[in-house]
C-alpha cells in the first residue's frame, strides 16, 4: 500500500501499562524489548512466591507475587486465582494508567506477509484511539483504517461512532483451540494473516482470548475480572473467555465497542491437550448453559456505570447459574468482592461515570 | 471441505447496463465459460449487445421482459434489470456481478475465481449466532476456537454471499467525491458470517445466493426518484439487501461477507453524481429503526411470505414519511406475486 500523510500513533508510554502474569520467567521479553522499553510493566507472578522471577534489565516494572497479593487484597485476595494465568486481572487492578495491554510470556513478534516484524502494541493503540461501529456492520470492516472507509448504504448518523473498549488481538502459528479440537488437529496451526480489524455487532457474543488483548481501563476495567480458575477451582481456560462475555454485554449496554482482528502475535508454546481437556472438560458442557445466560443477559437502564452493571451481572449469573453449579454460586460472589477491591484501589471519580446506557 | 456442486447448478446473471461486454467477458473466460450465463439487457440500452463467442449463454431484452412479466408494474430499468434474471433463472445458485468488474488477483497473483469462492461460501455453514475470532470456521487451515459453543458448530444454511472490490469500492458519492483518489488496494483473506441482528450494506455489485431458498428476498423495489446509472445514484441494492438480511434472521439463514473480491472498474464521476439530488442518504438514516423493529410471524416460513409481511410493515412504518416506501412495498408484493408466476413454473422462458 502506497505511504499516507496520516500522523504517527501516540507511544502513549505514560498512559498505559502492560500486564504480564508468568510462572516460569520473562525471556520473551528480550524479543519485545524495541516495542515494550518505553511501557510500565506490571508483573504478575503466580504460583510459588518464593521463586525469583528475574525481569530483563532496562525494563520498567512493579512485579506482584502471591505474597504481595494477599497483602494488598487482605481476605479479598479470595477472588484472585491461583496457579493460573487468571491471576493476571490483579494487574488491571492496581494499575494506575487509562490502558492496558496485556500478553502471555509464550507470545513473541510475529511477522506481517512483507516480513516486517509487527508492532502489536501499535495496532491496538490504533484500534482503541479510534471509534468502533457496533450498530451497523461496515463490509469494508473497520472504516477508521487508512485506505478504508464506510460504504454505500451506511447510515450517516452512524459515522461517528463509539468509543472503543476492547482491542482484541490475534494469533499466528499456534490457535487458540479447545482441547478437543487440539486432540483431532494438533498439527493445525494458523497461517493465515488476515488483514482486517473489526467491530463486533452489538448483541452478539464472542470468545475473549487473553493472549494479546487490550483494553480501555477508565471505560471497562472493571469489568475485566477473569475470574475462579486453577487452584482449588473445577474449572480452567475459561477465564478471558468469562470476561469477554461479561465485557461484551456490559459494553452492548453502554454504547461502547468491542474490536477483534489485528495485530497478530506468534504464539510459540502448544499447551498439552489432555490436561487442557481436564481443565475445560466441565466447561464444555456448562457453557451451554452460560451462552444462553448471556445471549439473553438485559441489564436495567439504571445501570450507568461498569460497577453498576457488574454487580447486576453478578446477581444474575447467582440467580440463573447458580442451579446449574454451586462454582457459579462462588463466582458471583467473587464477581462482587473484585469490585469491592477494586473500587477500594481505584476510588471513584468522575471518570468512572458514563452517560446513560442504552438497554 | 469439499463443495461437489455440479456447474449445472449455477446461473451467473449479469445486468448488461453497457452494449459492448466483449472484454468482459474474454476477461471472465476463465472462470464463467463452464457456466450458463444469463444476460438481461437495461432495457434503455439502445445499442445492440456485443459479447464474444464461445459462452453458454441467453441473453433477454427489453421485448423478452415484456413478454415474460405482462403488465406487472414492476421496473426492471438500469441495475434493476438483473432481478429478471434471477426471476428466470432456473438453478438453485446465482452468481451475479455488475458489468464493470473484471477478475481480481489474490495476494499470491492469482486469479480469484469467484464463483468457486461464492459456492463454497454458500456450500458450507454460516454462524451467525455467536462470533468465531478466526473468522470462517470452514475455511481450509481455520477452526472454531476456544470458547466456541459446542452445540453451535454444525452452524446453519447460508443463503447469501456478499463479495468486495478492489480498485473502486462500493462508495457512495459522497464519499468517493470527497476522497477522489483512494482506491482499496487491501485484500484481506477472510469470510465470515454477519451476525444474525446485526444490520449491513449488502452491496449488489458483487453477489451470490441461493435461489430456492431467498431468491424472492432480492428484489427490485426502491427506486431514487433521480436513480442512474452509476452504483453511487442508487439504494436498490442496499434496500432489497436489508430486508434479505433480516429475513435471513428470521428463518434461521446465514449471511457471509468477504471473499471474493473482484475488480471494479473506473467509471463516472462521483462530484457530478452529488450534483444531482440525493435523497438516497436522507432515506437510509429513517430505515435504521424500522430494520431494528422489524418482527415477523412465526408462520412465515418461506422467503416469499416474509417479503409479504415486510411490505405491510413498511407501508405502515414508513409510507407517511415518504411516497418512495410506499412505492418500494407496493413493488415488494408485486414482485412475490410475480416470483410465484414466473419464479417457480418449470418451463424456461425462451431468452
Amino acid at each position: 500500500m502506497a505511504g499516507t500523510t496520516t500522523a504517527a500513533t501516540p507511544l502513549l508510554k505514560d498512559e498505559l501499562d502492560i500486564v504480564i502474569p508468568t510462572i516460569r520467567n520473562l525471556d520473551f521479553l528480550e524479543m519485545w524489548r524495541p516495542f515494550f522499553e518505553p511501557y510500565h510493566l506490571i508483573i504478575v507472578q503466580d504460583g510459588d512466591p518464593s521463586k525469583v522471577i528475574k525481569v530483563p534489565d532496562g525494563f520498567d516494572y512493579e512485579l506482584y507475587n502471591r505474597n504481595d497479593i494477599n497483602r494488598i487484597m487482605g481476605p479479598r485476595s479470595s477472588c484472585i486465582s491461583f496457579k493460573d494465568s487468571a491471576c493476571r486481572c490483579f494487574g488491571y487492578m492496581v494499575s494506575k494508567k487509562k490502558y492496558i495491554f496485556t500478553i502471555d510470556d509464550d507470545c513473541f513478534v510475529a511477522k506481517d506477509p512483507s516480513g516486517k516484524q509487527i508492532n502489536a502494541l501499535e495496532q491496538h493503540i490504533k484500534n482503541l484511539l479510534c471509534p468502533s461501529t457496533p450498530f451497523f456492520f461496515n463490509t469494508l470492516y473497520d472504516p477508521f483504517r487508512e485506505g478504508a472507509d464506510f460504504v454505500r448504504g451506511y447510515p450517516f448518523s452512524l459515522r461517528e461512532g463509539v468509543p472503543t473498549a476492547v482491542s482484541h488481538g490475534l494469533w499466528l502459528n499456534i490457535p487458540d483451540y479447545d482441547a478437543p479440537t487440539q486432540l483431532v488437529k494438533p498439527l493445525e496451526r494458523n497461517q493465515r494473516y488476515v488483514d482486517m480489524v473489526l467491530t463486533i455487532p452489538k448483541g452478539t457474543l464472542f470468545p475473549m482470548c487473553g493472549m494479546n488483548l487490550a483494553f480501555d481501563r477508565e471505560l471497562i476495567g472493571p469489568a475485566m475480572y477473569f475470574g475462579l480458575m486453577g487452584d482449588g477451582q473445577p474449572i480452567g481456560r475459561y477465564d478471558d473467555m468469562w470476561a469477554g462475555w461479561c465485557v461484551k454485554v456490559i459494553c452492548d449496554h453502554l454504547g461502547l465497542g468491542v474490536k477483534t482482528g489485528l495485530p497478530y502475535i506468534w504464539h510459540s508454546k502448544a499447551s498439552n491437550p489432555f490436561v487442557n481437556l481436564r481443565k475445560e472438560y466441565k466447561g464444555i458442557f456448562w457453557q451451554e448453559e452460560i451462552i444462553p445466560f448471556f445471549q439473553a443477559a438485559v441489564l436495567p437502564k439504571d445501570c450507568t456505570t461498569v460497577q453498576k452493571c457488574y454487580i447486576e451481572l453478578s446477581k444474575q449469573v447467582k440467580d440463573k447459574l447458580g442451579k446449574v453449579d454451586p462454582y457459579f454460586d462462588k463466582l458471583a460472589d467473587a464477581m462482587v468482592t473484585w469490585i469491592e477491591a477494586w473500587d477500594e484501589l481505584n476510588p471513584a471519580g468522575a471518570s468512572d461515570q458514563l452517560p446513560n446506557g442504552k438497554a | 471441505m469439499s463443495h461437489s456442486i455440479k456447474d449445472d447448478e449455477v446461473d451467473i446473471v449479469i445486468a448488461a447496463l453497457h452494449s459492448d461486454l466483449t472484454s468482459l467477458l474474454n476477461e471472465w473466460r476463465p472462470v464463467f465459460s463452464r457456466f450458463h450465463i444469463i444476460i438481461v439487457m437495461d432495457p434503455d440500452l439502445k445499442e445492440d449487445l456485443e459479447i464474444p463467442e464461445g459462452f453458454n449463454v441467453d441473453v433477454f431484452t427489453k421485448s423478452d421482459i415484456d413478454r415474460v412479466v405482462g403488465s406487472s408494474s414492476t421496473i426492471f430499468s438500469g441495475y434493476s434489470c438483473r432481478y429478471f434474471g434471477f426471476l428466470v433463472s432456473r438453478k438453485k445458485y446465482i452468481v451475479s456481478i455488475d458489468d464493470d468488474c473484471m477478475p481480481a488477483k489474490d495476494n499470491q497473483g492469482f486469479i480469484v475465481d469467484i464463483v468457486a469462492q461464492h459456492i463454497a461460501n454458500l456450500t458450507t455453514p454460516a454462524t451467525p449466532f455467536f462470533f468465531n475470532t478466526l473468522y470462517d470456521p470452514f475455511r481450509k487451515g481455520a477452526d472454531f476456537v476456544r470458547g466456541y459453543p459446542f452445540s453451535l458448530r454444525t452452524g446453519v444454511t447460508c443463503a447469501l454471499s456478499c463479495g468486495l472490490w478492489l480498485n473502486l469500492a462500493d462508495y457512495d458519492a459522497p464519499t468517493q467525491a470527497l476522497k477522489g483518489g483512494q482506491r482499496n488496494s487491501r485484500y484481506v483473506d477472510a469470510v465470515l458470517t454477519v451476525p444474525a441482528r446485526a444490520m449491513m450494506p449488502v452491496s449488489g455489485i458483487n453477489i451470490a445466493f441461493n435461489r430456492e431458498l431467498v431468491g424472492p428476498a432480492l428484489f427490485p423495489a426502491f427506486r431514487l426518484a433521480k436513480e442512474g446509472k452509476l452504483r453511487w445514484e442508487t439504494v436498490e441494492d442496499i434496500w432489497s439487501g436489508m430486508c434479505a438480511k433480516v429475513i435471513c434472521d428470521h428463518l434461521g439463514l446465514g449471511v457471509k461477507s468477504g471473499l471474493p473480491y473482484v475488480w471494479r472498474t473506473e467509471r463516472g464521476n462521483a462530484i457530478d453524481s452529488l450534483k444531482k439530488e440525493w435523497e438516497g442518504v436522507k432515506l437510509m438514516e429513517e430505515v435504521v429503526p424500522f430494520f431494528e423493529s422489524v418482527r415477523f410471524n412465526r408462520a412465515s416460513v418461506k422467503a416469499e411470505d416474509c417479503v409479504v409481511e415486510m411490505a405491510k410493515q413498511v407501508k405502515e412504518q414508513l409510507g407517511q414519511s415518504d411516497p418512495v416506501f410506499t412505492r418500494a412495498a407496493d413493488a415488494m408484493v408485486e414482485w412475490v406475486r410475480l416470483w410465484k408466476a414466473v419464479g417457480t413454473s418449470s418451463a424456461v422462458p425462451e431468452g
